[in-house]
């Protein structure tokens, strides 16, 4: 059982199900489309045979078909759904802050059903393996169900002939015969041209096709699909995908992570608008909201290029490469790398001064110095003979047992330890001061400082992105989208003629949209005194 | 006739094992690449990627290349950092023993202000070199997340092994070892 | 600028009654085919469609100039502007098939949508940094176009049930046709319920504690389920059954289950009261006035309409949202639970298309298919912006 010769003289492959050539049913091949139960001809794949529904013996061959058929396809599709749908139920970790630990967070937050969501672990549901087991699998179902379908397909409409077998008519869903002797065949001809069918005629028989492109939609978009996941899967490779983030303050340059050393951004300015609350058209929003609402988050930068080689860590020598602004949806762009408008924090401290007074009256005034938070001195001299010394500086204080200390290096709660001298006097008088708090160390002091002014900064968050993967990724989805359009928009058609010794056979098939198809044939016959055919399928309730 | 079909169905069981490897194969990756994740620092057995820093209130500049025949500890470390705060006295204790025997330590510190590098240094009386990686540029270039990290090279200016967190002296003793020139 | 705004809204009004009128339109065509083939009330019908569907466009560009932004920016607006497109859609089908009785399904729920939205906040909001990109009304307009194309489906798929399924005997069928029937006729009574309360002003004021701060909380519905460990400070108030468990802490999750438990509650009246004058299944009722109808011609209409709509919901909900996303926060693809919908959608009608060019399923299945399509569509409007995000409070 190895090919097949249908009476026409075409030799099939085996498991074809209706002749390439003449569309006979092949005998004993008509349950693999189903055709045996029904009076109508299963069309799809115009019967072919599905390399998939023949070779089945090896493990390869077994595999290859379980990834070929559509069955499994959708039911992919459908586990695939029920777990992003489960994944949404409460939020991933990515959403939740990140200070947090998610271990008691799931379970704080939405009791034991988080708990169980937690450990399940659906809180990272769409970068875990199987989750990604299951994408990667619709992408194989995809590729081998398509080589599978496509090429048996292309050669049958490749091969077709426009002499059918009367099975083949008689089994069509749009079917009828005509009992005529002055059937104009020409006239028929240029209807159907007339409505952009391509004639093909061979003894009498006449085929007309339209849109057999739209066939291939369905494999084009499919490619394009292919196209989009290895564009996804290629940002696994590090040279073709970098993330990144950079924090700069302002009035401050910083290396751009990332780049490699190469490239350095020096923010000039912060920006943070807010819509005016007393704007007419808002007011009522933003009353509702009960605050501001951002109107704008934007960084002027200046970005620079190092020249020379790179040797990180020594002082860099920079040139200008532009100065731009980064935006909410406006990101800075230089070379492969893009800065995008990510984040902020407000008024950061940057600098703070103090003055010397009498313990007991505010407003005498000792003389004054700055403390530069970035950078503090050691000691600073005032012009009276007085002089504070920086005992100790704790860029973000807290209280850790009992010890003063900092969390990090940032300015963000300042607090020092001075030791004042006064002028003459040996003996320092030492204290503690920090935002709302200013304790004297001794008790005795007799002088006390005095937080005067202070100046503040911003710091803006910048996400730092390259990604060579966006232009494939992109092709995907351009190739996706004509393959869908083309498979949706157009609808292949085809329409046969068989002459009789008195009249005519008709039969017309499409992919889709009968009722249009019908309306064509109707248009087709017009004046040609064939009488119209009828729709043999019947809907069951 | 017989023949033809035998050529053809091996082809096929080639394609399509082939076709089945390939794609096992991006499979297999994709899922590898996510779970390692990017939190790993640069990895063992690669060579350690040269910089150039200043030694604190020094004008001395110190490159990881003119250390080459030496072993080398770097260690990423902060003031405000609480676990960097137990493990320095360990460094402290053994660095003079160690320098002899050609093992150099470098302490890089990612603080912003000199001041209280300066208090930390007096206060723990640190006898090892300190750099400063203000910009953190060093940070970036080690690819270094949580501090303390500790990077140990060899001579041959090749990482052994690289830690997180903070190390207890027999352990710091056990890397120096693994560095020290013979 | 302020009376933009209001011609805006008398548009948009215009357009409500207008479908409302030409419902009654297509309604009149069930009659008017028994007599023959006339076309007057269609065609009048599909002319007060049309009137309406400007009508809306002008709401949609006068509140656009009011604003400043295209109003699809929040719930009401965007709700407004599905319920437009699915006109639109409908009016589309409509010329390619000349289905009336599309018109006497597509027009109510139309008017549904319409009415729901206008249950939301209704005045402008201005755009926070992250929206404000062209990017925003390609992806949104596309996206809903796309939706209100694949709600016709559902709108042919209801009709095709509705004529087809066998109503002589109770069936998974009949039971499923009613819920559907059931989940309409409870919006209904959510919209009566909050524009009745609304004109009365009620209020009930709640003082609870959200996240670790005081907070009021102010019902717009009588309370049935009240805030976790909520205490009512209205006076003349009524004090609620029952309160919500401590799980449901986001700002407003109690005050939503309440209205929710409202819809459902007086949905149950209001679809036991058409059960006891109609004496039969809802279904069964309207079954009769379907006869005329070609089944094959409405499960194509169904078809059809994914057929056309698959593609720009694609390209409006997935392609353009990325671009737009890649745009404004630097990834195109971030998981957050409105993506993850939109995927879902499309792996659905992806499936639909599988299921009915490869596996043969037409008719029945494939509507029931396409009514499920719709409750994805209606869940990614509705529950993903009011439940999903709302439970985490910090969204």
């Amino acid at each position: 059982m190895n090919e097949i010769k249908c009476e026409c003289g075409h030799i099939n492959p085996e498991g074809t199900v209706l002749c390439q050539s003449c569309g006979k049913p092949v005998e004993g091949n008509q349950h693999i489309d189903g055709n045996d139960e029904q009076q109508l001809l299963n069309m799809r794949y115009d019967g072919t045979a599905r390399r998939s529904q023949t070779y089945n013996r090896t493990v390869v061959d077994k595999i290859w078909n379980f990834f070929s058929s559509v069955k499994v396809g959708v039911w992919l599709i459908v586990i695939t759904v029920i777990a992003s749908g489960i994944g949404t139920i409460f939020p991933q970790e990515m959403y939740i802050p990140s200070t947090v630990d998610p271990a008691t967070h799931y379970r704080d937050q939405f009791g034991i059903l988080g708990q169980i969501y937690y450990q399940l672990g659906f809180h990272n549901l769409y970068s875990s393996w199987w989750y990604m087991i299951l994408i990667a699998m619709i992408g194989i179902s995809i590729v081998i169900a398509s080589i599978d379908r496509f090429f048996p397909l292309y050669k049958v409409l490749k091969k077709q002939k426009p002499k059918r077998h009367e099975a083949f008519m008689k089994k069509q869903r749009v079917f009828g015969t005509t009992e005529s002797s002055e059937v104009d065949i020409t006239r028929f001809k240029q209807n159907l041209k007339n409505q952009r069918f391509k004639i093909f005629e061979q003894d009498g028989h006449i085929l007309a096709e339209k849109n057999r492109f739209a066939r291939w939609g369905p494999y084009v978009n499919h490619i394009g699909l292919i196209v989009f996941l290895i564009g996804a899967l290629l940002r696994f490779v590090p040279a073709f995908y970098i993330d990144e983030f950079v924090w700069v303050r302002e009035g401050e340059t910083a290396v751009v992570s990332g780049t490699d050393g190469q490239y350095y951004i020096e923010n000039k300015d912060f920006i943070l608008e807010t819509y005016d609350e007393n704007d007419e058209r808002f007011k009522e929003a933003i009353q509702k909201q009960g605050g501001p609402i951002p109107k704008n988050f934007q960084t002027d930068a200046v970005i620079y290029k190092r020249v020379g080689e790179p040797i990180p860590g020594a002082e860099p020598e920079l040139e200008k490469v532009k100065e731009d602004s980064a935006k909410m949806n406006q990101p800075i762009k230089f070379g492969q790398f893009a800065l995008y408008q990510a984040s902020y924090q407000l008024n950061e401290f940057k600098e703070m001064t103090f003055k010397i007074h009498d313990k007991d009256n505010e407003d005498t005034n000792y003389g004054e110095f700055t403390v530069d938070l970035t950078d503090p001195e050691t000691e600073y001299e005032l012009d009276n003979g007085y002089r504070v010394e920086v005992e100790n500086y704790f860029p973000e204080y807290e209280l850790n047992d009992g010890e003063p200390t900092s969390v990090s290096k940032f300015p963000k709660n300042p607090a020092f330890v001075f030791s004042l001298y006064p002028p003459g006097d040996a003996q320092p008088e030492t204290s503690f001061l920090g935002i709302g708090a200013n304790i004297d160390a001794s008790g005795d002091n007799q002088y006390k400082l005095g937080l005067v002014s202070f100046d503040v900064r911003d710091v803006t968050g910048l996400t730092v992105k390259k990604d060579y993967t966006l232009p494939i990724i992109a092709l995907g989805g351009a190739i996706f989208m004509i393959g869908v359009i083309q498979g949706m928009y157009w609808n292949h058609r085809r329409i046969w003629l068989q002459p009789k010794s008195n009249g005519v056979w008709i039969a017309g098939h499409t992919n889709k949209n009968w009722f249009a198809l019908r309306r064509e044939i109707g248009k087709s016959i017009e004046g040609t005194h064939i009488e119209e055919p009828v729709d043999q399928h019947e809907m069951k309730s | 006739m017989k023949e033809s079909t035998f050529k053809k169905k091996r082809k096929r069981l080639v394609f399509r094992t082939a076709m089945l490897v390939v794609m096992a194969g991006l499979v297999v990756f994709a899922v590898f690449s996510s779970l390692k994740g990017d939190d790993a620092v640069i990895a063992k057995g690669e060579d350690a990627p040269n910089f150039q820093l200043n030694k604190f209130k020094n004008d001395e500049t110190v490159t990881l290349k003119g250390l080459e025949g030496k072993g080398v500890m770097l260690n990423f470390w902060a003031t405000y950092c609480e676990p960097c705060k137990d493990e320095m006295p360990y460094m402290n204790e053994l660095y003079s023993k160690y320098k002899e025997q050609g093992v150099e330590i470098l302490a890089v510190n990612l603080d912003a202000t000199d001041i209280v590098v300066e208090k930390f240094l007096k206060e723990y009386e640190i006898t090892f070199p300190v750099l400063r990686d203000k910009q953190g540029q060093v940070m970036d270039l080690y690819n270094i997340g949580p501090i303390p990290t500790s990077i140990f090279i060899n001579p041959e200016g090749e990482i052994v092994e690289q830690v997180q967190g903070a190390l207890t002296l027999s352990k710091l003793e056990g890397y120096l070892q693994q560095i020290t020139p013979e | 600028m302020g009376d933009l705004l209001s011609i805006s809204s008398n548009l948009l009004y215009a357009a409500f009654v207008m479908y409302l009128i030409a419902t009654f339109f297509f309604g009149g065509t069930i009659r008017d085919k028994k007599k023959g083939r006339s076309r007057v009330a269609g065609n009048i019908g599909i002319i007060i469609t049309i009137i309406g569907f400007l009508s809306q466009v002008g709401y949609f560009f006068t509140r656009w100039g009011a604003s400043g932004h295209a109003p699809v920016s929040n719930l009401f607006e965007y709700t407004t502007f599905f319920g437009m497109m699915l006109v639109f859609a409908f009016i589309i089908l409509y010329f390619i098939y000349r289905l009336d009785l599309l018109g006497l399904f597509a027009l109510p729920i139309a008017v549904l949508l319409i009415a729901f939205a206008s249950m939301f906040p209704t005045e402008l909001s201005p755009l926070v940094p992250s929206l404000q990109s062209h990017w925003l009304y390609i992806h949104v307009t596309t996206a809903s176009l796309g939706q209100g194309i694949l709600s016709v489906s559902f709108v042919a798929g209801l009709i095709f049930l509705i004529r087809q399924i066998d109503q002589s005997k109770s069936s998974k069928h009949t039971s499923w046709l009613e819920f559907v029937l059931y989940v309409l006729v409870a919006t209904v009574s959510f919209i009566i319920l909050s524009s009745t309360f609304s004109a009365l002003n009620y209020e009930a004021t709640f003082q609870a504690t959200v996240n670790g701060q005081d907070t009021e909380i102010t019902y717009e519905l009588p309370a049935i389920v009240g805030p976790y460990e909520g205490e009512l400070v209205s006076e003349n108030a009524m004090s609620p059954w029952f309160y919500a468990p401590e799980w449901m802490h986001g700002q407003n999750a109690a005050m939503k289950l309440n209205t929710f438990l409202w819809s459902l509650f007086g949905g149950l009246i209001l679809y036991g009261l058409l059960r006891l004058i109609l004496r039969k299944r809802i279904a069964a009722s309207i079954q009769p006035l379907l006869k005329r109808v070609n089944p094959e011609l409405v499960d194509e209409v169904a078809y059809r309409s994914v057929a056309i709509g698959f593609p720009v919901f694609t390209l409006g909900a997935l392609i353009f949202a990325m671009i737009w996303a890649q745009q404004a926060w630097d990834r195109f693809w971030g998981w957050d639970p409105k993506e993850v919908w939109a995927l879902i959608t499309f792996f659905f009608y992806a499936a639909y298309l599988h299921l009915r060019l490869s596996r043969g399923w037409q008719g029945t299945k494939s509507a029931w298919l396409a009514v499920g399509g719709f409750g994805i569509i209606m869940f990614n409007l509705i529950v993903v912006n009011l439940v999903i995000s709302g439970l985490h409070s910090y969204a």
